[in-house]
């Protein structure tokens, strides 16, 4: 038998049907659902009197929209359309007999950290949702992407999609990581290198000791953001870290069923001869601390660096770089270190996971934020927010002067109330820099979350390693 | 969904790189339950101020680009966010095909789902057809899908390539769903192995 890639063998596992052009009905496993690209999807089905094919595989919970202050059990807190559409999830959800967290379920939280937090998302799986970040939950060996809607309606009614294969591409990070350097630092050097159409075409399959020491936080990390890089899908092949994870975990299989999929998972892996039709490959010492200096993933640079000139680029991106410039409001050649910045989110599926809390309330230990400092911390779920207060990361955040919020996508993408005000300047560890992501003409620098407490403490982007 | 028939349209340049789904659709827009209605939206951002009084630089608020139906993009159109928000957001407007070197995998699929045509073209070829889109009302394009052929205002013809199962449903119409249903009998065979093999999914 040839050599097989991860991918290759989800992929074989999963083929329902295979036209004679390659044109293959792809089985899905689990479907994540929130309220923002399902509406239309539900409708549709109600329109030809279709039902959902695999309500069991079926998974909601509202995120985007969600207010993240006290007391949004009441949806007067909300403003006319959002409520509409979380209520229009709400009545899709029960009337069609999908598994469901309500906004006032201790489980509700950002779809991406749900899923895996409730041991839905497993090895080997195919997991899809109207969402680009679907791509974490290829840190568990699970082939898992995104999908418009007339996709989430086309799962919901066949629980397939029409799929061709894409191409396989590895991105090898070897050896160890420097002191201060996170799984956010190692996937924005990788956007930074191949761009955020690099990856197009393509599943990446992450490898090398630096991805292997990392935790699943950190995993899930780097898969969320393979995105964008353009790539469909990010995976990590499954280890005893990955098992340690899912064991006990709500959905997750037990007993003899455990000692199967293990016995199954334990095949997921790239064959040693298998063929990737790219390969990057970066030495873990090589990355430090880093940042976005404009307006796409891929302007990240070593927080040690300072901002590029147009002039340093070619082709279509030198106009790019212009407008970046000035949406951003930034001069070439000023230091990275220089930049003020007055507003800190922490949060999102990129970095809303207990870990990113640790790290953040680490840095923030005894400190407090600056002066004027909008400062904020949203956990990733009801849980994690839970955990965090129990091991006193809550006190750390609110004493430091951070507020304290409840579950939701919030600031990442600003659908809810959470929103920077036109030119406001965030160090944000969520996943997207576009220009009016946050906000109307708000400016954004991605960071980890480690670097965002600290730029909360400074007032400025830092190096973690220069923080005292 | 609608045939996609041969016409002849504007083309209008938009050569910026990476134009994202949030520029083509701010988020404030995504809270409908409806598909319809989102043209007026399209570019948002770019195309009107905080008070909602058109930019006169934008492209498409220009005299002769106001009836644009087609895109001729920088690379990477559409990256981003998975939003169909996009796509619908633009046929409602009056796009119909949107040129360029490279799209995102996501906003791709969801074109074709739409009736609209996503063509990819190395970039002299996309450089030219940007020329022409230049041109203001007088480049009008013609975008032939059986024969995948776009033709310019000066009359030469660039033959396009695009997957022989998505071209057949652009032209008929076809409903994927109702495409998929009929395999039905694949897809029930598949689960009953599948209950087998992983019995814990």
């Amino acid at each position: 038998m040839s050599p097989k890639t991860l991918y290759d063998k989800i992929w074989d596992a999963h083929v329902a049907h295979e036209a004679e052009d390659g044109t293959c009905l792809l089985y899905i496993d689990r479907h994540l659902v929130h309220e923002v690209t399902s509406p239309q999807a539900f409708e549709g089905l109600r329109l030809a009197g279709r039902k959902v094919h695999a309500p069991d595989k079926t998974i909601a919970v509202p995120d985007h929209n969600v207010p993240t202050t006290p007391g949004r059990d009441n949806p007067d807190q909300m403003p006319e359309d959002s409520r509409i559409q979380v209520a229009a999830l709400d009545t899709n959800a029960r009337e069609f007999g999908v598994h469901y967290y309500p906004v006032n379920d201790v489980r509700q939280g950002i779809v991406h950290i749900v899923g895996p937090e409730q041991g839905w998302t497993l090895p080997g799986m195919t997991v899809v949702c109207g969402d680009s970040h679907t791509a974490t939950h290829g840190a568990f060996g699970a082939l898992a992407h995104g999908i418009g809607t007339s996709e989430v309606e086309h799962v919901l009614a066949t629980q397939t999609l029409i799929q061709k294969k894409s191409k396989n591409m590895k991105v090898e990070i070897t050896g160890k990581l420097s002191p201060g350097v996170t799984a956010k630092d190692i996937v924005l050097t990788i956007i930074g290198e191949t761009g955020t159409g690099g990856g197009t075409g393509y599943v990446i399959e992450y490898c090398g000791e630096a991805i292997r020491d990392l935790s699943m936080e950190g995993r899930m990390t780097i898969c969320n953001m393979a995105i964008e890089g353009g790539a469909r899908a990010g995976l990590i092949a499954p280890d005893e870290t990955t098992y340690a994870y899912v064991n006990g975990r709500p959905h997750a299989p037990k007993g003899a069923q455990w000692e199967a999929a293990l016995a199954w998972w334990k095949t997921l892996y790239s064959d040693d001869d298998a063929h990737f039709d790219k390969v990057l490959t970066i030495r873990g010492e090589d990355i430090a601390p880093t940042v976005t200096w404009g307006t796409s993933p891929e302007d990240a640079l070593p927080i040690t660096a300072t901002v590029p000139a147009p002039e340093d680029f070619t082709g279509g991106k030198v106009e790019a770089a212009k407008r970046a410039l000035d949406y951003m409001g930034l001069t070439p050649g000023m230091k990275l270190t220089d930049i003020e910045i007055d507003t800190v989110f922490i949060g999102s599926c990129t970095n809303g996971r207990i870990e990113d809390l640790r790290a953040a309330a680490e840095v923030l230990k005894g400190k407090k934020v600056k002066d004027g400092m909008r400062a904020m911390v949203v956990p990733g779920s009801g849980l994690v927010r839970a955990q965090a207060e129990e091991e006193g990361l809550a006190e750390i955040f609110t004493e430091a002067g951070f507020e304290w919020r409840l579950a939701g996508c919030s600031m990442c993408l600003a659908m809810n109330p959470d929103q920077l005000s036109e030119g406001e300047r965030c160090a944000s560890t969520s996943n997207r820099n576009f220009e009016g992501r946050q906000g109307f003409k708000g400016r954004t620098h991605l960071v980890s979350p480690a670097m965002a407490a600290a730029a909360a403490v400074t007032g400025k982007l830092t190096d973690i390693r220069e923080l005292q | 969904m609608k045939k996609f028939e041969t016409f002849t349209g504007i083309a209008a340049p938009m050569p910026l790189v990476n134009i994202d789904t949030d520029m083509i659709i701010p988020k404030q827009f995504l809270k409908t339950i409806k598909r319809s209605g989102l043209g007026v939206h399209a570019f948002d951002e770019m195309r009107f101020d905080r008070d909602g009084n058109e930019n006169p630089d934008f492209i498409l608020n220009k005299p002769a680009y106001r009836e644009t139906s087609i895109l001729v993009a920088g690379d990477n159109f559409g990256c981003g966010s998975s939003r169909e928000h996009a796509p619908w957001a633009l046929e409602d407007f009056g796009i119909k095909v949107v040129v360029s070197t490279s799209f995102a995998d996501i906003f791709f699929n969801n074109c074709f789902k739409n009736g609209m045509l996503p063509i990819v073209l190395p970039q002299e070829q996309v450089d030219l057809l940007m020329a022409d889109s230049e041109k203001g009302e007088n480049a009008r394009m013609t975008v032939d899908l059986e024969a995948q052929e776009i033709t310019t205002s000066d009359g030469e013809v660039i033959k396009f390539d695009v997957d022989p199962f998505r071209k057949h449903c652009l032209l008929n119409g076809l409903d994927d769903i109702g495409l998929t249903l009929e395999k039905g009998d694949a897809i029930q065979a598949f689960e009953a192995n599948a209950a087998q093999a992983r019995p814990w999914v």
